[in-house]
């Protein structure tokens, strides 16, 4: 209770400031922050395209040298000379240019420097020092400077590529199927709550029912017999978390009804859609924030679920739950392709969920 | 008592109806069939496999059949392992996965009871903060993540414990950590703010005000009203861990049903998948009627109507 | 003088919060002799029930206290909690306010009573038992065998405290610390229970500190007084004494808030404003298929007729319906009968064809908590009203009808833009009545608008009411359970019992002479308590 006069300042404000105080919360924002410009930004910024096949670097280990690393040029370009049947002189590297000298027994064709420009290691190969007999020569080529800060994945394609797309993939999804879950549960919770009686019971009746259902099965088995597209997996996700919220808002809804100042307003004569708009909403919008907040990571984490089991987003796009999945698959002797994924994915997961206990903390009525 | 048991089971019965004829029809509807992927099959053979499973009548007698031999227990023949009967199959993995949840569901019930009450009685200490991490660890951190980073460590690297393989009991145990993590945190931190709450309500303030023994008086006040949130929280957990096995049996190489589910969406095998759902279904509904059995047992001011 | 069983000597607590810390009790001395009946009084936050906490180790873990608490010379405060349970619940013992959540709702009543005798006299289960029989025998609970099995869920509130009581004297205490044990329950029920612990100190012959914020209690009950405020004592004495002559202005204050005065009846001719035939609530569902017969009937048929700048005042104990009613006659809640308000009928009629005669007919609830939308500021809570019955009103006209009925209420015009969380318990009562008067209207069902508020603010909203009410010709609807305030505002009584009225009249008539049992129980029981207690 307070009788003195402090100025007016609404629950929001308050809320506000109770949340910068949260130093885990504000941590939480300022990474998940960086985690959206990272999946918006990233993939362009990205040195290699996602879907980029680089046969010469499958599964090379993460390094922040550039590949090839030195010890690797030599055979690359003895492989990538391997079918053009010459013999090869002592190959030496100079400052990022490789000079390969030449033998053969017949003439030797310029054009196979292409074998040195099909390899992901050199490019701008050329011939140079061509005998006059045609029977020796150099080639020369610039050693590529790749970089796979991450490594590569089976494929040879880079990991940091991959996992910024599938953040972007993950992100989408979950704002997406969050939206979808939010819109059916709310409105269905409200009207039901509002509505009351008969209607409402036989509302819940239907969600309770819905419930008992293993639903994550009837997931699979949607994403399975309809194909797998990213449309269907908002759907089916966002079909599967609404319960929740519908329960919650109804809940709220009804507790609203009951409340005094609800009843104080019907006392006025306020219509119906009056008494949701001012009253209702404003009141449910608190918890509606909190359990959306933590209702992305539970949407995220239901694609990745599918996504391991084969069953998300399809190559050669990618989500975090892929990379999972390849990552357990390979961890023999590429343990990196589980520790990046699952590193990102637990970061992002626990800033999702550090902000959403952190807004409860800040809206909750009950220390009120 | 027994007609408030009896009542919930009739009404489990609409419930599970509903589940088959979903599962039955949504199955059907989708494009594909089972024969799909042999292609090389000529015309005639193609219709006498047709008929031989019966998908040459009209769906409704197929759903018919299919809930008449459901009936009497048979699932039917499976589509892709043609010498067997579904309940066969099923009925070699299920021991598997009821083995492996049963064992994750009481590891979560007491290794998390036990966190729970120990944090809430040293709130605020380092032990707090120790279980407040450990749970939210585990609830943050899939075991679709954990699982392999499981196997990673303490087979891979470490070489401890065994990373696939069912038979041995050293075989089980990082499974049953995998599935159970999750729940543990989960359980933990249920049951560490109602104990907060326990120990701060009027009857605990009675007991205390009374001169019983601290023990007494968490044991016996505090940890039992405590404890119901946690019991009926075992309803979802065993949905959960339902779901969680699904992972936890391809990661680990598992025999059990979760792995038939997934191949046999995969192969449209119609009747497995069926098979599956049926079984989770029915499962699902018998532990949460158990639960709320349980549950009205242990707190008296429940009534049955 | 024999040496005190209690001394308390410059005890402090100190509470940290989220906020910075609170000094909730910031150095009370007090003594309680053998065989005395001690009072402690003060209004809600004055820190009476945390001394007590202290004393007994049962602070909250936040709260840290200082100074001395002895025991028959024996210091017992912030001893280890072993040492401490020699004497808690042995020779010291605490009856609590809420005797729906001080037992704990998953064990047997013998249960519970049998663990202090167990723990301290070291009985057997069987002569527990036997004892725990005794002890229920002994607090006047019919049917104790049976009793003993229940659990305290399918016990009255009455029953929750006698059971508590017979915990209390399980161990045969020295002092028993009764911690507003008769608050929330119903005024006939309290003058049961008041009148078992004089009996049972009369042949027990232990010390008795109750902590109330009801001094028509402490001058019946008790032998001296406290009287503390925001943490200090700030007077002490006998209680005819501090009763009689008090020295200290709050005390005084404290003594005048006992609501006074009445109100004239209005003339047999004034207009009718709000008729009411036959009205009938009924709550629940009939019997189904493996369904019990919930229906509950909270309104059984009542008549009443409002005049123009009468008040009727309804009387009642919890579940007699009278709030139930309240809302019924405003068509808040589907009921069965007529109600016809200016001379049309106003049963039945949907939303829409009621709004034009919801201006003059409006509602002030208990709860002024839960009563105004936490989101809104105060002027946007005001002028709700008036966006629906004068929607010609420009922003500006409806600020300053907001202005001047927070004036009439008696707040500064200056908190419009203030959010209902910064306002006191009063001061959000006021600007649910303003809410109300803004739209000048003719009728207000008051509902309990005064029963969680402190004695002295309530004196406050009363007089506020009662000026209104001649400044705006006002007809009230006031459903209350204190007789105390009903005598002082109404004009025209009905006692409502179990759905039904059991007697109406003028208050005058009704407060001098009542006719009916249940009148005159519920009048010994709020204004005869010594009586009641003594003879």
């Amino acid at each position: 209770m307070t009788d003195t006069a402090a100025p007016g300042r609404s629950l929001w404000a308050t809320a506000l400031l109770r949340l910068r105080r949260n130093r885990a919360a504000m941590a939480s924002l300022v990474i998940l922050a960086l985690i959206a410009c990272l999946a918006i930004f990233g993939p362009r910024l990205a040195p290699h395209g996602y879907a980029e096949v680089y046969p010469e670097f499958v599964k090379v280990a993460p390094s922040l040298r550039p590949y090839p690393q030195e010890d690797q040029v030599i055979p690359a370009a003895e492989r990538a000379l391997k079918r053009a049947r010459v013999e090869l002189g002592e190959i030496t590297i100079d400052n990022g240019t490789v000079r390969i000298p030449l033998t053969s027994p017949r003439e030797i064709d310029p054009r196979l420097a292409r074998y040195l420009d099909r390899s992901d290691v050199f490019t701008e190969a050329r011939i140079v020092d061509l005998s006059p007999d045609g029977k020796s020569a150099v080639a020369e080529a610039r050693v590529q400077q790749l970089y796979f800060l991450m490594g590569t994945d089976a494929n040879g394609r880079d990991l940091l590529s991959r996992i910024l797309i599938s953040l972007r993939i993950s992100l989408t999804i979950g704002l997406l199927a969050t939206a979808v879950a939010l819109t059916i549960g709310v409105v269905y919770g409200a009207t039901a709550g509002f509505l009351g009686g008969r209607i409402d019971n036989l509302m819940m009746r239907v969600v309770d029912i819905l419930y008992s259902l293993p639903f994550v099965f009837f997931v699979i088995l949607l994403v399975v017999f309809f194909g797998r597209n990213v449309v269907l997996m908002f759907i089916a996700v966002g079909a599967v978390e609404w319960l929740d919220m519908a329960r919650i808002v109804r809940g709220q809804t009804l507790s609203l009804r009951r409340r005094e100042f609800v009843q104080a307003a019907e006392a006025m004569g306020v219509s119906g859609g009056a008494i949701i708009r001012r009253h209702i909403i404003p009141n449910t919008l608190g918890t509606v924030i909190i359990y959306m907040t933590l209702l992305i990571p539970k949407v995220i984490l239901l694609e990745s679920f599918l996504s391991f089991l084969g069953l998300g987003v399809q190559e050669p796009l990618t989500s975090l739950g892929v990379l999972i999945a390849e990552g357990a698959k390979n961890m023999r002797n590429a343990p990196y392709m589980l520790i990046y994924p699952a590193a990102t994915m637990t970061v992002l997961l626990f800033a999702l969920n550090f902000l959403g206990d952190g807004l409860r903390d800040a809206l909750d009525p009950k220390d009120r | 008592m027994l007609i408030y048991a009896l009542r919930r089971l009739l009404g489990a019965i609409p419930t599970l109806f509903i589940i088959v004829t979903a599962a039955f029809f949504m199955m059907r509807l989708a494009p594909g069939g089972p024969f799909d992927q042999e292609r090389t099959l000529e015309a005639t053979v193609m219709a006498n496999l047709n008929a031989t499973f019966g998908l040459d009548k009209p769906l409704w007698q197929q759903y018919a059949i299919y809930l008449g031999n459901l009936f009497q227990g048979d699932m039917g023949p499976s589509f892709i392992y043609r010498d067997k009967r579904v309940h066969e199959i099923l009925a070699e993995g299920l021991p598997v996965s009821v083995q492996l949840g049963a064992s994750a569901l009481l590891l979560a019930f007491v290794l998390g009871t036990a966190l729970g009450t120990v944090a809430a009685l040293r709130q605020n200490s380092r032990v707090d903060y120790a279980v407040i991490a450990v749970a939210t660890f585990g609830i943050t951190v899939p075991n679709f993540v954990v699982a392999p980073v499981l196997s990673l460590v303490f087979a891979v690297m470490l070489g401890w414990l065994p990373a696939q393989g069912w038979g041995d009991w050293r075989q089980m145990i990082l499974p049953v950590i995998a599935l159970a993590l999750p729940q543990v945190a989960v359980i933990a931190r249920l049951i560490r703010g109602a104990m907060i709450e326990a120990l701060r309500s009027d009857h605990v303030r009675t007991a205390r005000a009374y001169g019983l023994p601290a023990r007494m008086v968490v044991a016996k006040h505090a940890l039992r009203a405590a404890i119901l949130p946690a019991i009926s929280y075992l309803g979802p957990a065993a949905a959960a861990l339902l779901t969680g096995s699904i992972v936890v049996e391809q990661v680990f190489n598992l025999p059990g049903i979760g792995r038939y589910f997934v191949q046999g969406a995969l192969n449209r095998d119609y009747t497995l998948v069926m098979g599956t759902v049926v079984i989770v279904a029915v499962f699902v509904v018998v532990f949460n009627l158990l639960v709320d059995l349980a549950y009205a047992l242990l707190d008296p001011r429940v009534r049955y109507d | 003088m024999t040496d005190p069983v209690l001394e308390i000597d410059n005890l402090r607590v100190r509470f940290d919060t989220p906020d910075g810390t609170v000094d909730a009790v910031r150095g009370v001395s007090l003594t309680v002799a053998p065989g005395e009946t001690v009072a402690v009084v003060g209004e809600s936050g004055s820190g009476k029930s945390q001394v007590m906490m202290a004393a007994m180790g049962l602070l909250a873990a936040n709260g840290k206290a200082s100074g001395s608490v002895r025991y028959r010379g024996e210091e017992i405060l912030n001893l280890p909690p072993d040492r401490l349970n020699r004497i808690r619940g042995r020779k010291i013992t605490m009856i609590f306010q809420e005797p729906m959540t001080s037992l704990d709702p998953l064990y047997t009543i013998e249960d519970q009573l049998a663990e202090p005798l167990r723990v301290h006299g070291g009985l057997s289960p069987r002569a527990a038992r036997a004892r725990a029989l005794e002890l229920l025998d002994l607090v006047q609970i019919p049917d104790p065998a049976r009793r003993l099995r229940a659990y305290p869920h399918e016990l009255s509130g009455g029953q929750r405290q006698r059971v508590m009581i017979a915990m209390a004297l399980a161990n045969d205490p020295d002092l028993l610390i009764a911690d507003e044990p008769t608050t929330a329950l119903d005024v006939t029920i309290q003058a049961e229970i008041l009148r078992l612990l004089a009996e049972l100190q009369a042949r027990l012959g232990m010390s008795i500190l109750f902590i109330t914020h009801d001094l028509g209690i402490v001058r019946a009950f008790a032998d001296r007084v406290y009287v503390m405020r925001a943490g200090l004592v700030e007077e002490q004495g006998p209680t005819r004494r501090i009763f009689e002559a008090p020295e200290k202005p709050y005390t005084r204050m404290l003594l005048d808030a006992e609501p006074e005065g009445e109100k004239p009846p209005v003339a047999a001719d004034a207009p009718v404003l709000l008729q009411g035939a036959g009205l009938r609530v009924t709550f629940g569902k009939p019997p189904g298929f493996l369904r019990r017969d919930t229906r509950f009937t909270a309104v059984k048929g009542i008549d009443l007729t409002l005049r123009q700048g009468q008040t009727i005042g309804v009387v009642g104990e919890s579940g007699s319906g009278k709030s139930t009613l309240g809302r019924a006659l405003l068509q808040l809640l589907p009921a069965e009968g007529r109600v016809v308000y200016l001379g049309q009928e106003i049963a039945g009629l949907d939303r829409a064809a009621m709004r034009p005669h919801r201006k003059g007919l409006q509602m002030v609830f208990q709860d002024p908590y839960g009563s105004l939308s936490p989101r809104m500021t105060v002027t946007e809570i005001i002028t709700e009203g008036l966006l629906v019955h004068e929607p010609g009103l420009s922003r500006r006209d409806r600020a300053e009808r907001a202005a001047q009925a927070l004036t009439d209420v008696g707040l500064d015009a200056s908190m419009r833009n203030r959010f209902p969380h910064e306002f006191s318990g009063g001061q959000r009562q006021r600007i649910a009545i303003a809410r109300a008067v803004v739209l000048r209207p003719r009728v207000i069902v008051l509902d309990e608008p005064t029963s969680a508020l402190d004695r002295s603010v309530q004196k406050q909203v009363i007089d506020l009411l009662r000026r209104l009410q001649a400044e705006h010709a006002l007809s009230y609807i006031f459903i209350s359970h204190d007789l105390a305030v009903v005598r002082a505002m109404a004009d025209y009584v009905m006692v409502m019992k179990d759905g039904a009225v059991v007697e109406q009249g003028p208050t005058r008539a009704i407060f001098e002479a009542p006719g009916a049992e249940y009148t005159r129980a519920l009048m010994r029981a709020a204004f005869d308590l010594g009586d009641l207690l003594t003879g």
